[in-house]
């Protein structure tokens, strides 16, 4: 199978990134230490090459009512300028993929994982019925660069002519019109690393330049990041990863997504039953977040253990640069994560360590800004 | 990349310093780059015994973990237990303030099969192409 590579490969190898084959795509795992790319984010900023993502733009008369049809979220009722985090799932209520769906003036964005981009295409194309819309994959014509972390709110305004919006009034999951480098680019402020920050879509022909023109603008303030980052950021974040915590086998009641099924909305969508009767029954497991009480790694298919008893399984887990100490999530057995403080233990490679339940996220900026 | 002369190498990224009978062991400059952020090494009791070509204990970084295996067989007469919380010590001295386990050798013909310094190096070359 070929590798492919985004507009920005050049910069990756410019900057000496570690490259590794991610769902078919050379992706940047880290340009230096995962750690401190992670921390970066934290406390000042970082860059994010996303191109890999699937971006479809979905146009027409019924493009709204062709999106809902496959999705859990209410998208007739979105506002040019809204974004919406939402769920693709198939008749039985299991997910086939997370996406954010933006409402542009007179189309929609639909960004999907990389993994699952040509299935979302056949599974959209394949319940279009006779709906007046059409689906245009736009991921190799539109770059898409994430900027994240405290100091993004003052870089990215200084590489951008202009925001049909304030950048003051600019709403967690909106997005706006805006003129990058002479042209046309649109820029949301969505992530997926518990930060404050911006994803910016634009032609991938000026993407290169924008990259290196936001890491001068940023400086010692702004770093590259890679995928490894990416994927501790989002973990310390709580959010769920498809082919993690996500997959068919997963409906969003028992992955903490309740609040993106909206069961009574006037579009009639697949899975919408299912889904229906699976939340009047209660998810017979639950996400749940970890600290693990050692210094191991819990990871992606550990077994969870009480007693002797295989009680739940292990879909992430990494060090967390923030905290200091190994984190996990998992699936965990209903019956035991409603029980106050079971005795867990997770098996990593014949090893059983203790695990402590923590609510999720591990990580909240808004907590953190709470604080004394 | 560093490479001491004196040393012995195996396949899988371990060193070994010959000191009469006794075997420091440690791994290379190139494995712990690859490895880049360690999060956690295990390394076995005092007075184990380490099998040629089998683990000895295991090292984790962020995105993997990766099998440490005895490059002779013996009893380990000394663990570096330290650095278990000095972890940074495996990147920074690899050679010298990094050593992991000292092996007293029960068969020293089992360095025949390690490589030098040169065959360690030709060897990485063909690793990254």
């Amino acid at each position: 199978m070929n590798v492919e590579r985004t507009c920005l490969a050049g910069e990756h190898r410019a900057l000496g990134a570690t490259l590794v084959d991610f769902h078919g795509w050379e992706m940047p795992i880290r340009y230096g230490s995962i750690p401190e790319e992670h921390l970066k984010v934290r406390l000042t900023a970082g860059l994010f090459d996303l191109c890999h993502m699937g971006r479809l733009e979905i146009t027409g008369k019924q493009a709204s009512e062709w999106v809902g049809r496959v999705t859990t979220g209410d998208i007739d009722a979105l506002k040019p300028g809204a974004a919406r985090y939402t769920l693709v799932t198939n008749e039985s209520g299991t997910i086939i993929d997370d996406a954010i769906v933006y409402k542009l003036p007179t189309s929609l964005l639909v960004v999907v994982n990389a993994s699952n981009r040509t299935t979302v295409i056949d599974w959209m194309e394949s319940h279009r019925g006779t709906l007046d819309a059409k689906l245009i994959d736009r991921s190799q014509e539109m770059a898409m660069i994430a900027i994240q972390g405290p100091q993004s709110t003052r870089i990215l305004p200084e590489a951008v002519e202009k925001l049909h919006c304030d950048w003051d009034g600019m709403k967690y999951y909106s997005i706006a019109a805006a003129r990058v480098q002479g042209k046309d680019a649109w820029i949301a402020r969505t992530g997926y690393t518990g930060e404050d920050g911006f994803e910016v879509y634009l032609d991938a022909e000026d993407a290169p330049a924008l990259w290196r023109n936001l890491l001068e603008i940023g400086g010692d303030s702004l770093g590259a990041i890679g995928l490894g980052a990416r994927d501790t950021l989002r973990l310390e974040a709580g959010m769920p990863l498809y082919g993690h915590e996500l997959d068919t086998t997963t409906d969003p009641f028992e992955a903490g997504l309740g609040f993106a099924v909206k069961l009574g909305k006037e579009v009639d969508f697949l899975g919408q039953a299912s889904l229906k009767a699976r939340k009047e029954k209660g998810p017979g497991r639950k996400l749940t977040g970890f600290r693990v009480e050692s210094r191991r790694v819990a990871r992606q298919g550990m077994k969870i253990l009480e007693g002797g008893e295989t009680v739940g399984i292990v879909t992430s887990g990494a060090p967390s640069p923030t905290l200091g100490y190994p984190i996990a999530m998992g699936y965990l057995e209903s019956r035991v994560a409603e029980r106050d403080a079971p005795r867990l233990k997770v098996d990593i490679r014949g090893n059983l360590e203790a695990l402590a339940i923590v609510p999720l996220p591990f990580y909240s900026r808004t907590r953190r800004e709470k604080k004394p | 990349m560093s490479r001491p002369e004196d040393l012995k190498y195996t396949r899988s990224h371990e060193w070994v310093r010959i000191d009469g009978d006794v075997a420091e062991i440690g791994i290379t400059d190139y494995a712990t780059e690859q490895l880049n952020d360690l999060a956690f090494v295990d390394l076995p009791e005092k007075g184990a015994a380490a099998s040629k070509d089998t683990r000895f204990g295991e090292i984790e970084s962020t995105k993997s973990v990766s099998d440490l295996m005895a490059p002779v067989s013996g009893e380990i007469i000394e663990v570096h237990t330290e650095l278990a919380d000095e972890l940074e010590k495996i990147s920074s001295s690899p050679y010298s303030e990094g050593w992991m386990i000292r092996v007293r050798m029960s068969d020293p013909s089992e360095l025949e099969s390690l490589l030098s310094a040169e065959e360690y190096a030709a060897q990485i070359l063909t690793e990254e192409h």
